[in-house]
């Protein structure tokens, strides 16, 4: 096995995390410093395990949608019959990730009300693009001599599809949802300005209290979350490309 | 038995197969061979309808292809193509089986039938059997598409340039492997490819197409020594044509009793691998043997009036 710095640092990462979230009193003595006087180094309002518990959750739902979405756009504009959408389900996905979320916050409250709602809906147009890009381009970029021999051997549009075009696109596809959840995880932090909760919470409070122990606390937290979710994705998806891409040489 | 009975496929108005008539017999390999544009492929796809006749049948064993839906006819007809076209995310094992797996054989079979193959093709199945294609030399990767052809028993195995992509060494060695696995199976093969030097090798008839036309279809010898049109003989190449025929001819065949100096031929090696070896070692005669005892010897003389009566 090779011993590089991610070896060290992962699990390094993870217990910082963990510590910051389950026992951020520990660290009061870190954030002190930073706090006004009077005022707490530590944000003590609502649980951060909540807090975290609730933005994972958000940004999982979020993705997951969008993922369902754009795969399922994506199979679609890659079929013969659906070929002439795919500029129409370029533009589309292209829009949602052009809208500021911030904008997508402000008219979505009218109608969906406050709460994790309109934060939803902003996490979920803005993960559409990366997935379907990824998507699209993997299942339309497939080796021709394998969807060739799957055809010729008698596997039916469905089975080529589920027994060898998404397995064969999936570490791509996995890429796109890498960066949606990226994205997702640090965007979800503005949802607490709509009232929805999540770690923007800690952050807002600290700018509205100009504490900037909080700002940081909630900053720290959320970096830390997007790192860690980042670098274990990346992981699996150069578990899952040894077969499927070919990287391997004999 | 294949038929293959006024088959045309017109894209554009353009007729890339043109009235296409032969008949393949159960057990024997048919070559058909062309320059690229001459469509053979085509002519091979419209088999397993991987295109669709735009006129003309195809019967096998005297039903036609067009009783049964493309997938599950396609799931008879084994299917190898250059480049073997392996799922880089199945393991060799998954990848011979997939198409029994289609026919819902049952686990232990399919299991049997796996190492039946990889054993038939020299490749050992405890070793080979749990790998990825990505792990195999490409040898090993056209073996096990090969294998994957054969795998559910089909009536017919097509082939599309399947040696295309190897090196000659490693081609030579395939076709030789082609040959006895056909003969030990007793199987059915198209193959198509563009070079004469392997339908001679290899077919028991030959099909030369030009221009999406058939124009002849016979033994390898009579494609050699009375090809029926100037494209045909071009295809054979003038100088190449006496050597084409002696390659088709076994030493047994023109073994005369007697000695001769120098290290002895197996008795199924070609008359041109003996007019090699007098040349080479310049020697009027070699000896030929037969599971090592010596039978006898093959002279240059026999070889040359061999030849000059054929032409």
């Amino acid at each position: 096995m090779r011993i590089g710095v991610g070896t060290i640092l992962r699990p390094a990462l993870v217990l910082l995390l963990l510590a910051l979230v389950l026992r951020p009193d520990w660290f009061a003595p870190v954030f002190r410093p930073l706090a006004p006087e009077g005022a707490p180094a530590i944000y003590a309002r609502s649980s951060l395990l909540s807090l975290s518990l609730s933005h994972l959750g958000l940004v999982a739902a979020a993705t997951a949608a969008a993922t369902l979405v754009a795969v399922t756009l994506a199979i679609l504009v890659t079929r013969p019959a659906g070929e002439a959408f795919r500029p129409l389900s370029r533009t589309v996905t292209n829009m949602g990730q052009t809208f500021p979320p911030v904008a997508v916050l402000a008219l979505a409250v009218p109608a969906l009300g406050f709460g994790a709602g309109p934060t939803l809906v902003a996490l979920f147009l803005y993960g559409l693009l990366p997935i379907f890009e990824n998507a699209t381009i993997a299942l339309s970029t497939l080796p021709p001599a394998t969807m060739e021999a799957a055809r010729g051997m008698g596997l039916n549009r469905w089975q080529r599809l589920v027994q060898v075009e998404l397995p064969l696109a999936f570490p791509v596809i996995l890429t796109g949802i890498r960066l949606s959840v990226v994205i997702a995880l640090g965007t979800a932090t503005i949802g607490s300005t709509v009232a929805a909760r999540t770690l923007g919470e800690v952050i807002i409070a600290g700018l509205l209290t100009s504490n900037t122990a909080y700002v940081l606390q909630g900053g720290i937290i959320v970096g830390l979350f997007a790192v860690l979710i980042y670098d274990a994705l990346v992981q699996l998806e150069a578990r899952l490309a040894r077969h499927t891409g070919g990287r391997r040489t004999a | 038995m294949i038929e293959i009975d006024r088959i045309t496929k017109t894209y554009n108005g353009v007729k890339a197969v043109d009235a296409v008539t032969m008949t393949v017999e159960t057990g024997t390999i048919t070559v058909i061979v062309g320059t690229s544009g001459s469509g053979k492929t085509t002519l091979l796809r419209m088999i397993n309808r991987l295109e669709e006749p735009t006129s003309g049948e195809v019967r096998i064993n005297g039903v036609s292809t067009l009783a049964t839906k493309p997938h599950l006819l396609r799931r008879r007809i084994g299917y190898a193509i250059q480049g073997h076209g392996l799922f880089p995310h199945h393991t060799v094992a998954r990848n011979i089986g997939a198409v029994p797996r289609l026919l819902d054989w049952p686990k232990d079979k399919i299991e049997a039938r796996v190492d039946e193959l990889l054993t038939l093709f020299s490749m050992d199945p405890a070793q080979f059997r749990d790998r990825y294609p990505a792990e195999l030399s490409g040898g090993q990767q056209q073996r096990v598409g090969v294998a994957r052809a054969l795998a559910s028993r089909p009536d017919l195995l097509l082939m599309d340039e399947p040696f295309g992509a190897l090196d000659p060494i490693i081609r030579a060695r395939a076709q030789d492997d082609l040959r006895r696995i056909q003969k030990a199976l007793g199987s059915t093969i198209m193959l198509v490819t563009h070079d004469m030097e392997e339908a001679i090798r290899l077919g028991d008839r030959v099909a030369v197409m030009d221009g999406g036309k058939l124009v002849q279809h016979g033994t390898p010898a009579e494609i050699i020594a009375q090809p029926a049109t100037d494209f045909v003989a071009n295809m054979v190449g003038e100088v190449e044509r006496p050597l084409r025929l002696l390659s088709l001819i076994p030493l047994c065949d023109l073994v005369e009793d007697g000695d001769a100096p120098g290290a002895a031929l197996p008795a199924d090696a070609s008359l041109r691998d003996a007019l090699a070896a007098c040349l080479w070692t310049g020697r009027s005669a070699v000896p030929v043997e037969r599971d090592g005892d010596v039978v006898g010897r093959v002279t240059f003389d026999a070889i040359r009036a061999r030849a000059e009566l054929r032409a």
